[in-house]
Parts: structure tokens; sequence; C-alpha cells
């Protein structure tokens, strides 16, 4: 989330807005919705803020380089997004030209104010990552990153010491590390002990659970926000799952698909701030967002869905 | 890389297919109406290599050069390279395959194609006009506009299969070239390399034309080795 500096002059509040305020709080009360939708934020443990449990990945999808066509379909999905809700876009220099569709993007919809930009740092040489974090945020068109990351662990000493000197100066408003695929856990639980880090990203779904083992504990304890990578394994999953009904308990969860089905199991747990599931349609990126209202599976839920997943 | 043995193929594949495919038909039409002028070209150059004259040999080589010029600034160094950071590192390969054309080919004449018909040269011919003309209608065959389809001189697939016909037309491997040590040889890495590296990210991609410039790479570099060590006594003479 982009700081929203503080209007000098703050709009007077009229009666009618106040009686509009007042209808909506009411309508709102009312709604079940409303209230299922506190399960839509998570809470950052550094810094208290709230954030959107359901976000978007940008790897492969975004990376369309310059064909108007597809940029037009990435600006749409992005405009969904931020009608459901907005909240955290991840991205990485590696991921081709996915930072400057993104930028794209966001000037085209003005820069919403939902926005919590995710990036990464990635080079072998700690001392190109400044300049490759400036890039990144020129590609974005933001006053400063909301969070970089360290990608894949790549010269992760040196970069988390560039980020947290830009931490301290105010140029980034918090730092992590990823992994992806289950890699690397060893080093990652390491750094995760001994480092001040606010965000670790990390790959985890309804068949990859080895972070729960301790990674995800690990992460409660130390008070360290969660980004959960290829909740599909990357569409995979909602492939081998395509064609089998979902079990009839699965409609007590509020889960109408397969992808649903698999965000709640994800988002249940309560390590998780925020998974990031990719997207091309502007209908799969409301079913994602759809997945974090409504009721999510408690521990027995959790480990009926997990042994169905298993069985399908 | 650590763990790098945990890495499947699929992890380095940065785009979908769809963005891929569509390089194609940009490529096209923000150069119209080059590809109807490359199509022509090539389509010269197929009477060239059928009925060669003395000069054909510097010809076709410089035509060849311009084609791996274009296409290795055009499409691979700024269109592909939008999409797939390693392009990057191709696009020196096409850069260095066309002054290795025009050097070897133009300025050397070692592209002696004054040859009687015989095996390789049918073959060479065989991969020559498939490149020119059935690669393009792919596209029709995966279901995609003909607006995407990919053309020798504009595309890098059909370019470099092209190549490899002409390359695999020469006598005696090349080893009879006017370039000691052989013309082919020097000639066949890059457009080999790039026929494989094409066919593994199609391959990756889950792309049935996968197996197209995988194919064209085994039949050349078959047909090279086969002209490369077959007896001297049985080779046949360029100027026979």
């Amino acid at each position: 989330m982009s700081p929203t500096p503080m209007s000098p002059n703050p709009p007077s509040l009229t009666r009618r807005a106040m009686l509009a305020g007042a209808l909506g709080a009411a309508a709102a009360a009312a709604l079940p919705a409303a209230a299922a939708r506190a399960g839509a934020t998570r809470t950052i443990p550094a810094t208290g803020a709230a954030i959107p449990a359901v976000g978007l990945g940008t790897w492969i999808t975004f990376n369309v380089g310059a064909d108007p066509v597809l940029r037009d379909r990435c600006t749409a999905v992005m405009a969904a997004f931020f009608e459901a809700g907005g909240g955290m876009i991840d991205s990485s220099p590696m991921y081709g030209s996915s930072q400057p569709v993104l930028g794209h993007g966001l000037e085209r919809l003005g820069h919403p104010e939902s926005l919590f930009s995710a990036e990464k740092v990635w080079t072998s040489s700690p001392g190109d990552g400044p300049a490759q974090i400036e890039r990144s945020r020129r590609h974005w068109g933001v006053p400063r990153l909301d969070l970089v990351q360290v990608h894949n662990l790549v010269a992760w000493e040196g970069h988390l010491k560039t980020l947290r000197h830009m931490k301290e100066a105010g140029e980034i408003r918090h730092l992590g590390i990823t992994t992806s695929h289950g890699r690397r856990h060893d080093a990652l639980e390491r750094i995760m002990r001994t480092e001040p880090v606010d965000f670790v990203q990390l790959t985890y779904n309804i068949l990859d659970r080895e972070a729960e083992d301790r990674l995800l504990p690990l992460a409660r304890d130390r008070g360290l926000a969660v980004i959960v990578n290829r909740p599909f394994r990357q569409k995979a999953l909602i492939r081998q799952f395509r064609g089998r009904p979902l079990p009839d308990w699965a409609a007590e969860l509020g889960a109408r698909s397969w992808a649903q089905f698999m965000l709640k199991f994800i988002l249940s747990h309560p390590a998780v701030t925020v998974a990031i599931p990719a997207t091309t349609r502007v209908e799969h990126l409301r079913e994602n967002k759809a997945a974090a209202l409504g009721p999510l599976p408690d521990a027995a839920a959790r480990r009926r869905m997990a042994a169905w997943a298993r069985d399908v | 890389m650590s763990e790098w043995w945990s890495y499947r193929p699929g992890d380095f594949l940065l785009f979908a297919p769809r963005t891929y495919w569509r390089l194609f038909e940009l490529e096209n039409a923000a150069s119209w109406p080059l590809p109807l002028l490359a199509l022509a070209l090539g389509a010269g150059l197929l009477v060239l290599l059928r009925r060669p004259r003395r000069w054909s040999g510097r010809v076709v080589a410089l035509a060849l050069a311009l084609a791996w010029a274009w296409v290795g600034w055009r499409f691979v160094g700024e269109r592909y390279a939008a999409i797939n950071w390693a392009a990057v590192y191709a696009a020196p390969l096409f850069y260095i395959q066309a002054l290795l054309l025009a050097w070897f080919g133009a300025v050397r004449d070692g592209l002696n194609l004054s040859i009687p018909p015989r095996g390789s040269v049918r073959l060479g011919l065989a991969l020559y006009a498939y490149a020119l003309i059935l690669h393009p209608l792919t596209a029709l065959a995966a279901g995609r506009p003909l607006a995407g389809a990919e053309i020798a001189g504009i595309a890098p697939d059909p370019t470099a299969i092209a190549t490899l016909g002409v390359l695999v037309m020469l006598p005696g491997g090349g080893v009879a070239g006017a370039v000691a040590g052989g013309v082919a040889g020097p000639l066949l890495a890059i457009p080999l390399a790039w026929c494989l590296m094409s066919g593994a990210t199609l391959a990756t991609m889950g792309a049935w034309q996968a197996w197209i410039p995988l194919a064209a790479a085994a039949v050349a570099l078959a047909a090279w080795l086969r002209e490369t060590f077959r007896p001297r006594s049985a080779r046949a003479h360029p100027d026979a």
C-alpha cells in the first residue's frame, strides 16, 4: 500500500454524506458477507498494516512484452484485482517484461492506493542491487516499493544488508526473502532464525506441504509475514483436478471451484499472510479473490481436504 | 544455482505459449511488407539453388547473411528478448553467423553450388523448400492465423532450417570448398545450436512443433557427417 499523503483540505462532512455512510454501515452490518470479509485481510506482523489475503503473482502471466492486446488483458486483470480490494502484486526483475507491463497497467488505472508493491532483487552481485531495485521502482512508477525480497536467496547476505539500509532510510517499507519449489528450506530456516526479515515467501499448496513442518510454525513464532507462491503449482493442480467433481462438503466451506478449494486450504493456515496466484483471466482473478471470503476450514476440515486432494 | 538437479526445463520458461506465438504475428505486422519480400527473395534463391550459376554461391551467402543479421536484430534481440532475457545472449550468435556467411560465402566464395544433383543436394533442397514454403503453414496447422506465420528471413527457425539446407548441399561436407578445412562445418554450428535451443523451448512449451527444428538439425547433421567422412574418391567433385 503506497503511502497516502494527508490532504491539506479534507472534504467537509455533509449531512448527505453522513446519512449515506450510516446507511452503508447498517447495510454492511446486515450482510453476512461483510462479516466474512474480515477473513479477507491479514495483518503484517512487522508493521501491523492490514493486507488482503489474496494477492496477484505475475510470473509468466505478465511477461507479454510490448504486445498491446496482451498488455490490455493484463490491465483488465489488474482492474478486476483492485475492484476486488487490491493488495499485493508480486514481481521480479527475473520475470522478463512483467515489471514494465505492471507499470503500464498501474498508469492506466491511475495507481490505485490499495496496491502493495512486492518486488525482488535478483543479481549475484550485491553491489548491483540498489541500481536494480531503482530500475524496478521506476518500472512500477511508484514513489517507493512496499516490499523488496531477495529472490531465491541469491547473494542473500549482501542484499539483506542493502535492504536493511534502504528500510532504515525509508526507501522501502518491508524486506523479505524468497524461495520456491520447496528448495533450500534449510538455508531459509537459518535466515528466518537469525536475520531481521519482515516477509518470507515460499511454496505451499495442498500437495506441497513441507513448509508446515518447520517454516510456517517458525514464521508464526518469529512474527514474520508469509507469502505463498505456486498455490496451484503453476496451473498443474488445476489441470490435475479438472473434470473431477468437488466433494459435497466443499459447499460448506464456500468453495465453488477447485481453485477456491485449494486457496481456502492455504489461507486457512494460521501462519499464511498472502497467497499470490497468477492468472491472465478476469473471471479467474475474481474467483481467486472470492476464496478469501466466507468461511475457512478448521483443522479437521483441513485434514479432510488434504486427504481428498491426495486421493484425487 | 544450488540444488540445480531439482530444476526442470519448465522452470526456465518465462512466458506463456500464447505470448510466444503472438511474437510472429506482431513482427510480421510491424515489418510488413517485408515478409512478402522475404518470401519472394527466398523463392528466387530456390531457383538459384536448383540451377546454380557461377555467382550463385556469393548471392545465396549474402542473402542468408542479411537474413541472419536482420532476424538477430529485429526478432531475437528486440522482440524475443523482451519476454526472454536469455535471447539477449542468443542475438550475438546471429550476428556471428551473418559475418561467417558473408566472409566464407560472399567474400571467399566458399559456397560452391555448381555441383551435379545427388542425394545431399536433393536433401538440402528439400530442407530449404520446407523452410520457405511449408514452415509458414505450420501456423495454420496449429490453429493460428496465417498472419502469425514464421517466415524465413523474418523468424529464426525457418531461417536456420533454410541455412542448414544450403549447407547440406555443399560437396564433401564443404571440405572441397574454397576454404581449407571446409566451409560447412563452421557455418553449421550456430544453425544447429539454434535448432536445438528452439526445439527444447518448444518442447518445454508443450508445442508439437518442437520436433521440426530438432528433426531438421538431426537430418542436416547426419547428411554433413556422411559427406564429410565419405572416402575422398567417392565425393562428388565440385567441378565435375
